[in-house]
């Protein structure tokens, strides 16, 4: 599966700052990646798009370590480390993050708590060393700059993590812990399902003012809707848990206009020459 | 900003923080086991009128008759013949920290009694074994007449006052362990708050035992009078040892017309002491009566913290949290009685097991005839942290009045993969995830604490995820 290192724009023997390998996948015994190859490299954005049921959450949920996914094949390197055989909160810790596409209610635990919490795990901080901690000043100065780029108020900060949020909230909230855990590799996940047109907006906002030469950004995604607003340099299509074709922005658009009716109707029977593109 | 979780090492647990002991020392300490010469012996030890030595007395004839309740804990492996009932360590009680004996003055220091009562108290009782070794008061409070003493210098410092009170809420013959308590009381709190005097500041109370075999049977008095307001914290631990501990307290309170009255308490006691209290309170006309009980501690714990509404507009909530780790057993609950019309009550009851442990909610929920347009609400929420630990819910209710409202919830959920997944994706470790969904989960009521105890609760919480996986 080389054509996706191709695509990305780089050899296959140099390695990429993120790089899937051959990735398969398989959910309660049933394979749903059947070896998916991709690279990102820090400053690129890359769209996988593709239809209801083609694997795309099990590539994002795979990729962070969510325990219902089994691994069956292959590696995903990050930062010179096969990140698979990494915990979770290791390969966050590492510079990863996942935007879910629905985030979970933490009853009880107010966003500033947690916030602090992610920003000083990701610190190193062991409850020993307060000079690892991040100070109130500093936290108090870095939400309020980034708070205000996503349209959010001071309230949100003594709200519970996602209870009682609006579909809204919750994506802006998710942007919010991407924007103030600075992550070197982010995977959005269906982030504009459930926006309105002003909330994918100021998300989009956000994200474009974080797009830069440490960032490389993975958006999930069924639609091109959010891709009118953060213009990825690539975009892979995902059907049946491979990888059909990859090309730069103006495939999205022509997905726009065709849709995935070419390979939903016979999925088996994907013509090669969509596949080389 | 609400609860901070701070964070704490691994290995720092309860043995290390509350679980030390010290020599035994003591001035007086009765024959172990329970009979009528240990009885009048205490009773002789602290000089008590006569009438007090008759009501101990009689008050262990009912305990001979009384059987042990057949519901709610396992109770037959306490031996009582195997405890001892009272033990004075120390011939004089402080008025400042430096009339106490130097090393129960450590035993404080190390358990932050002290510092607490410099940082936010109004006053502050210690009870060390059977007495109580330390008492302060405010001046303030003092000069408009609050009193707030141990219970044995309130009998002989306000005889009259006290003898209107003692034993009317909860007589001797309630229950075995009633029984026991009033046969056998030692130390306790009592409080006075008159008329329209609002105390704005908590006034605590700390317990500690630190012999083995030690049985600490404190007698707690409140009254409130009218219009008035008191908040008092009651905080207990004590040493691991590997044979059992006893504690069986009663708490009578009595809320006047219009006053308020919260009583709250983090038990913590070590998990070889047996917690068997019996705690009630009765409240007058648009008075309210607020139970905040906290038990992590404890091998078993029955505690049902009562309100009996005695006349129109009286309010009363139980908020309480049980958390049960390995070979505990948590039985508490809450009781409110509507004896008069427009009263309400709301139970709200949160408990949490872990590694096998056992919590039960036991509750009761009772309307007299003509207690009209009353209402009761009654919530319980369970967390089961795994497959072994269990958690069962005994809710009675007993309506002989139509009109009333009357509502029931109950809950049983688990810690989400979606949930720990979701945290863990932010850097944050299972063990951490795991304790703040707990910590949020009791949020409810860490919320209603003064802020020092919630950052205190969080942490025992913390201490009990991390300890019990390390």
């Amino acid at each position: 599966m080389a054509l996706n290192s191709e695509s990305a724009g780089k050899l296959t023997h140099v390695m990429a700052d993120f790089e899937i390998k051959d990735l398969r996948v398989s959910v309660e015994g049933r394979e749903i990646l059947k070896g998916v190859s991709l690279a990102v490299n820090k400053g690129e954005v890359h769209a996988v798009m593709g239809p209801n049921g083609s694997g795309k959450s099990t590539l994002s949920h795979t990729l962070m370590g969510h325990p219902n996914y089994k691994v069956v094949g292959g590696q995903v390197l990050f930062k010179g480390k096969d990140i698979l055989t990494l915990p979770t909160e290791e390969r966050a810790k590492l510079g990863m993050f996942l935007a879910l596409q629905y985030p979970v209610v933490v009853p009880g635990i107010t966003m500033s708590n947690f916030l602090r919490t992610a920003i000083n795990a990701k610190r190193g901080f062991d409850g020993k060393d307060k000079s690892k901690a991040i100070s109130v000043k500093e936290f108090r100065a870095l939400l309020k700059n980034e708070m205000s780029v996503l349209r959010m108020d001071d309230s949100f900060l003594s709200r519970y993590v996602n209870e009682g949020f609006s579909g809204g909230e919750k994506k802006r909230a998710e942007i919010l812990q991407m924007a103030v855990l600075k992550p070197e590799m982010a995977i959005l996940d269906e982030t504009d399902s459930g926006l309105d047109i002003d909330s994918i907006k100021f998300v989009s906002d956000a994200v474009n003012k974080m797009r830069g030469p440490e960032l490389g950004v993975l958006i999930i995604t069924h639609y091109t809707r959010v891709l009118k607003f953060i213009k990825p340099d690539y975009v892979h299509v995902l059907v049946n848990g491979e990888f059909v074709r990859s090309g730069g922005p103006e495939l999205a658009d022509w997905l726009e206009a065709k849709g995935y009716s070419e390979w939903v109707k016979e999925p088996a029977k994907a013509p090669a020459a969509l596949e080389a593109k | 900003m609400a609860t901070v979780i701070p964070r704490i090492d691994v290995g720092d647990n309860y043995k290390e923080k509350y679980g030390f002991f010290d020599p035994e020392k003591f001035v007086f300490k009765a024959k172990r086991g329970l009979n009528p010469e240990v009885v009048k012996e205490i009773s002789w030890m602290k000089n008590e009128p006569e009438w007090m030595t008759k009501f101990r007395l009689r008050a262990l004839q009912i305990w001979d008759k009384k059987e042990l309740p057949t519901w709610g804990a396992d109770l037959s492996p306490i031996d009582f013949q195997n405890i001892y009932y009272y033990l004075k360590s120390t011939e004089k009680q402080g008025k400042t920290w430096e009339d106490v004996p130097a090393d129960i003055k450590n035993t404080f220091d190390r358990l932050g009694v002290p510092q607490a009562e410099r940082k936010f108290l109004a006053g502050v009782a210690a009870q060390y074994e059977s007495e109580v070794v330390y008492h302060s008061l405010h001046k303030e409070l003092e000069s408009k007449g609050v009193i707030f003493t141990d219970t044995d210098s309130a009998l002989r410092d306000y005889p009259d006052l006290f003898k209107e009170y003692f034993g009317t809420i909860i007589p001797p013959g309630d229950n075995k362990l009633a029984a026991l308590n009033s046969a056998v009381w030692s130390g306790g709190s009592f409080i006075y708050v008159p008329k329209g005097v609002k105390v704005e500041i908590p006034l605590q109370a700390y317990f500690r035992i630190n012999a083995e075999n030690m049985g600490q049977f404190e007698r707690t008095l409140i009254i409130c009078d009218e219009d008035s307001f008191v908040h008092y914290i009651e905080g207990c631990t004590a040493p691991i040892y590997t044979t059992d501990s006893l504690h069986s307290a009663v708490v009578e309170i009595i809320v006047k017309r219009g006053a308020r009255c919260r009583y709250t308490t983090v038990q913590n006691w070590s998990t070889n002491v047996y917690n068997l209290v019996t705690k009630r309170a009765v409240a007058y006309g648009d008075a309210t009566m607020e139970w905040v009980d906290g038990n992590l501690g404890s091998q078993i714990t029955m505690k049902y913290p009562s309100i009996y509404l005695m006349e129109p507009g009286a309010k009363g909530d139980v908020l309480s949290v049980a958390f049960a780790g390995k070979g505990q057993h948590q039985d508490a609950g809450g009781k409110a009685v509507h004896v008069a019309p427009n009263t309400s009550s709301n139970i709200v009851s949160k408990s949490i097991s872990k590694n096998g442990g056992r919590t039960s909610y036991r509750g009761l929920v009772k309307v007299y005839p003509g207690a009209k347009n009353s209402k009761s609400f009654v919530r319980c929420d369970a967390l089961l942290l795994d497959e072994q630990s269990r958690s069962d819910t005994y809710p009675t209710t007993e309506v002989d009045e139509p009109q009333v409202r009357i509502g029931h919830e109950a809950t049983v959920s688990k810690v989400s993969d979606e949930q720990l997944f979701y945290l863990q994706s932010r850097g944050i470790t299972r063990a951490e995830a795991e304790t703040m969904i707990v910590n949020g989960f009791i949020e409810p009521f860490t919320k209603e604490l003064p802020i020092e105890y919630a950052v205190e609760l969080n942490r025992l919480i913390q201490l009990e995820m991390i300890g019990s996986v390390g």
